[in-house]
C-alpha cells in the first residue's frame, strides 16, 4: 500500500482527535450522570481504529462491537447524532433504542455495534459474503476484541470466511485485557495472529498505536478481499487508557500496573502521529492547532446539538420491533 | 388438484422464491446433497453459491445469514432439527430479533429459519425439542407452524418475503403427509387462523401435527353428537387472537392441544388470552393437553403416550362437556 498523500493523512490525524475529544466528551457527560447504561471509551486506541477505517471505500461495511463510538467516526459519521444517541435522544442515529453500545449509521456503512462479545464476526461474513453474491466488490471490516478471540464465534467466522473466500478483514484490537483479564492468562499463544495459520488464511501483527502501519496493513488486506483473495487477520497491538467500562468498579482493583499504562501513553498515538506529520512537514504546528481547534468546536456542536435535541415521545418504545406490522403491535 | 407431500411443497416453495428473486438463497448443513428431501434439485438448478453448504457451525451460519440478510439479502437457514436452535440462540435472540429495533430501523433481517421437530422418533432427549414456545417469549421474532402441505407451502412463501425473521417449525410427523397443493404463487397471510372445523359445543386450538389429531377426534365425537370446532392458529406470532375468541365466544368451551412442554407453552399463552379476554363466555373450565414437562426418553416404550393424540382429545372434550 502506497502511503497515503499529505491530505489523506491530515484527515486521519482529524479523524483520530475527534475521537479522542468525543470519547472525553462522553466520560464527562457519564461522570455527571448524563448518560444511562455503561460506556466503554477506546482512549488510546485512535491510530488502529483510523487507519483502519479509512483504509475502506465509503460502501464498504464494517461491524463493531461494544467499544465502539470510534469505528463509525473513524468511517466518517456525523457526531451529533453519534452523541444525541448516547444520550439517549430522538434525534440519535438509532433514535434512542440503541445507545452507547449498538451505535449503527448505516449511511457511512457501520452494520452496527453487538454488545455480545465476538457476536458481530459471523455478522461481518454474512455482509461480506451478501456483497460477494450481489457481484459488488465491497468489502466488510470486522473489528472485534482480543476477547472476542476466544469465543467459538472466532473459530465459526473464520473458518466460514476462509472456506467460501469471503471479502472480509478481521481486525483484532488486541489491548491487552478482557475487562481485567490479561490476554496472557487466558492464551497459551500470546498472538491473535498466529490463529490465522489455521484457518490457512493472512495473519499479521500490526503495531496499533501506528495509524499508517495500520492503514498499510488493513489496506493490503482489504485490497486482497476486493480482488477475490478472501480474508485476512490482522491483529494490531494496543491499549486503552480507561477500565474495560467506566463508573468506579475497577478503580480499586489492581489488575494493571500504573506503569504499564505510562509506558503506553509515551506512546500515545496522537502525539507520535502530530510528530509524523510535522517530521515530514505535512503539518506546521499552526496546522495542527487549526486542527485542534476545528475539532474542538465540531465537538462542542454536536454537544449542543445532543444536549438541545428531544427526548423520543415515549410511544417510541413500542414502534419499530417489525418491518413488516403485525396486529397488535404499532409501528412508526 | 394434484397432490404434494409437506416436505415436496417446502421443496416447491423454495425454489418458486429463488426463481422469482434472486436474492434469496439457503444455508445449512447438508443442503445441495438433499440429504433431508426438502432441497431436492436445487443445487443443480441454481448452484452451489446459493444452496450453500455449511460447516457444523449453527450460531455461525445464523450470524452469516443476518448478515447476508443486513446487506439485501433473503437467506433460508436450514437448521435441520429444532433442538441444533440452541446452538444458535444467542444469534437468535441477541441479532436476529433485536437488529431492527435496536439500531432504530436502520436495519431490519428479512430471514427465514427453518427447523423440522422430530419427536416421537425414538431420537431421545436431545434431538426430540418442540420448542416454538421458547421464541414466543423473544419480541421480533415472528413463528409460523404450518399443519397440512399447502399451508407449508403459502406460510413459507410469506416467509421468505416478509422483511422480518421469521423461524418456520416443520413438525416430522407431518412431513410425508400429502394433500392438495397448487403448482402457482399463493401466499398465506401471517395472524390469520384457519378454521378447519365448524363446530358449536368445544373450541380445540390444535398446534401444527395436532390439527390432524383433533379432527380425527372432532369425527369420533360427531358420531356421538358432540360437535367440535378445530382451529388451526397457522402462526403463533402474530397469534390470531380474534378467531379464537370468536369461536370460544360461541362453543363456552377450549382445549389446546400441543405437542410441546406445559409450562409457559403455546397452550398456556392461548389460555391465557381466553380467560383474559373470553371468561364470561366460559361454560367450564380451561383445558391443555400438552407433552408433559419432561425430557424425551429414547425407548419406544417411554416415550409412548407423551404427545397427545386423538382419544386423548375425545375424553377431553367429553369431560368438558361434562364439567
Amino acid at each position: 500500500m502506497p502511503t497515503p498523500d499529505p491530505a489523506t493523512q491530515l484527515e486521519m490525524y482529524r479523524r483520530m482527535l475527534r475521537i479522542r475529544r468525543f470519547d472525553e466528551t462522553v466520560k464527562t457527560l457519564f461522570d455527571r450522570g448524563r448518560i444511562p447504561g455503561s460506556v466503554h471509551l477506546s482512549i488510546g486506541q485512535e491510530a488502529e481504529v483510523v487507519g483502519a477505517c479509512m483504509a475502506l471505500r465509503r460502501d464498504d461495511t464494517m461491524v463493531g462491537n461494544h467499544r465502539s463510538h470510534g469505528h463509525p467516526i473513524g468511517k466518517g459519521a456525523a457526531l451529533g447524532p453519534l452523541l444525541a444517541e448516547i444520550l439517549g435522544k430522538a434525534t440519535g442515529v438509532n433514535g434512542g433504542k440503541g445507545g452507547s453500545m449498538h451505535l449503527a449509521d448505516f449511511s457511512v456503512g457501520s452494520l452496527g455495534e453487538s454488545s455480545i462479545v465476538g457476536s458481530g464476526l459471523p455478522v461481518a461474513v454474512g455482509a461480506a459474503l451478501g456483497a460477494k453474491m450481489q457481484g459488488s466488490d465491497r468489502v466488510c471490516l470486522c473489528f472485534f476484541g482480543d476477547g472476542a478471540s476466544n469465543e467459538g464465534y472466532f473459530h465459526e467466522a473464520l473458518n466460514m470466511a476462509s472456506a467460501w473466500q469471503v471479502p472480509v478483514v478481521f481486525l483484532c484490537e488486541n489491548n491487552g485485557y478482557g475487562v481485567t483479564t490479561a490476554f496472557g492468562r487466558i492464551s497459551r499463544v500470546p498472538d491473535v495472529a498466529a490463529r490465522a495459520a489455521a484457518y490457512g488464511i493472512p495473519g499479521q501483527i500490526v503495531d496499533g498505536q501506528d495509524a499508517l502501519a495500520v492503514h498499510a496493513a488493513v489496506g493490503q488486506a482489504v485490497q486482497r478481499a476486493r480482488d477475490g483473495a478472501g480474508p485476512s487477520l490482522i491483529e494490531a497491538k494496543t491499549y486503552r487508557y480507561p477500565h474495560h467500562s467506566e463508573g468506579p468498579l475497577y478503580d480499586a482493583i489492581a489488575y494493571r500496573d500504573a506503569s504499564e499504562l505510562a509506558a503506553w501513553q509515551a506512546r500515545d498515538p496522537l502525539p507520535l502521529f502530530a510528530r509524523h506529520l510535522e517530521d515530514t512537514g505535512i503539518a506546521d504546528a499552526a496546522t495542527l492547532t487549526g486542527i485542534e481547534q476545528a475539532i474542538a468546536a465540531e465537538v462542542a456542536a454536536a454537544l449542543e446539538f445532543a444536549q438541545q435535541s428531544p427526548w423520543p415521545d415515549p410511544a417510541e418504545a413500542h414502534r419499530g420491533l417489525y418491518r413488516t406490522p403485525i396486529a397488535g403491535f404499532d409501528h412508526a | 388438484m394434484r397432490e404434494l407431500t409437506f416436505l415436496e411443497a417446502i421443496r416447491e416453495a423454495q425454489e418458486q422464491e429463488m426463481a422469482r428473486d434472486p436474492r434469496v438463497f439457503i444455508l445449512g448443513e447438508d443442503v445441495s446433497f438433499n440429504v433431508y428431501g426438502s432441497t431436492g434439485g436445487l443445487a443443480d438448478r441454481f448452484g452451489l453459491e446459493r444452496v450453500r453448504d455449511t460447516p457444523i457451525s449453527e450460531s455461525g451460519f445464523t450470524g452469516v445469514a443476518i448478515g447476508a440478510a443486513l446487506v439485501g439479502m433473503r437467506p433460508i437457514v436450514d437448521f435441520t432439527i429444532a433442538s441444533f436452535m440452541y446452538l444458535a440462540m444467542d444469534q437468535l435472540v441477541s441479532m436476529a430479533a433485536k437488529t431492527a429495533y435496536m439500531y432504530g430501523g436502520q436495519a431490519h433481517v428479512p430471514a427465514v429459519f427453518r427447523a423440522a421437530l422430530f419427536y416421537n422418533g425414538g431420537l431421545a432427549a436431545q434431538h426430540s425439542d418442540r420448542n416454538y414456545a421458547m421464541f414466543m417469549q423473544v419480541p421480533g421474532l415472528k413463528i409460523a407452524v404450518p399443519s397440512c402441505p399447502y399451508d407449508a407451502k403459502g406460510l413459507l412463501k410469506t416467509a421468505v418475503r416478509d422483511d422480518d425473521p421469521v423461524l418456520m417449525f416443520e413438525d416430522g410427523a407431518l412431513w410425508g403427509s400429502r394433500g392438495e397443493v397448487p403448482q402457482d404463487d399463493y401466499l398465506i397471510p401471517f395472524g390469520q387462523a384457519a378454521v378447519r372445523r365448524e363446530g358449536s359445543d368445544v373450541t380445540v386450538v390444535a398446534i401444527g401435527s395436532r390439527v390432524r389429531e383433533a379432527l380425527t377426534a372432532a369425527d369420533t365425537l360427531a358420531r356421538e353428537g358432540i360437535s367440535l370446532e378445530v382451529i388451526d392458529p397457522r402462526t403463533l406470532v402474530p397469534l390470531d387472537r380474534p378467531t379464537i375468541l370468536e369461536s370460544v365466544a360461541k362453543t363456552g368451551r377450549a382445549l389446546v392441544v400441543d405437542v410441546g412442554h406445559k409450562s409457559c407453552g403455546v397452550a398456556g399463552e392461548i389460555l391465557a388470552t381466553i380467560a383474559e379476554d373470553g371468561f364470561w363466555s366460559l361454560r367450564a373450565p380451561l383445558r391443555r393437553l400438552t407433552a408433559p414437562d419432561m425430557q424425551i426418553p429414547f425407548s419406544p416404550a417411554l416415550e409412548k403416550g407423551f404427545y397427545p393424540d386423538a382419544a386423548q382429545i375425545v375424553d377431553a372434550a367429553r369431560r368438558l362437556l361434562r364439567e
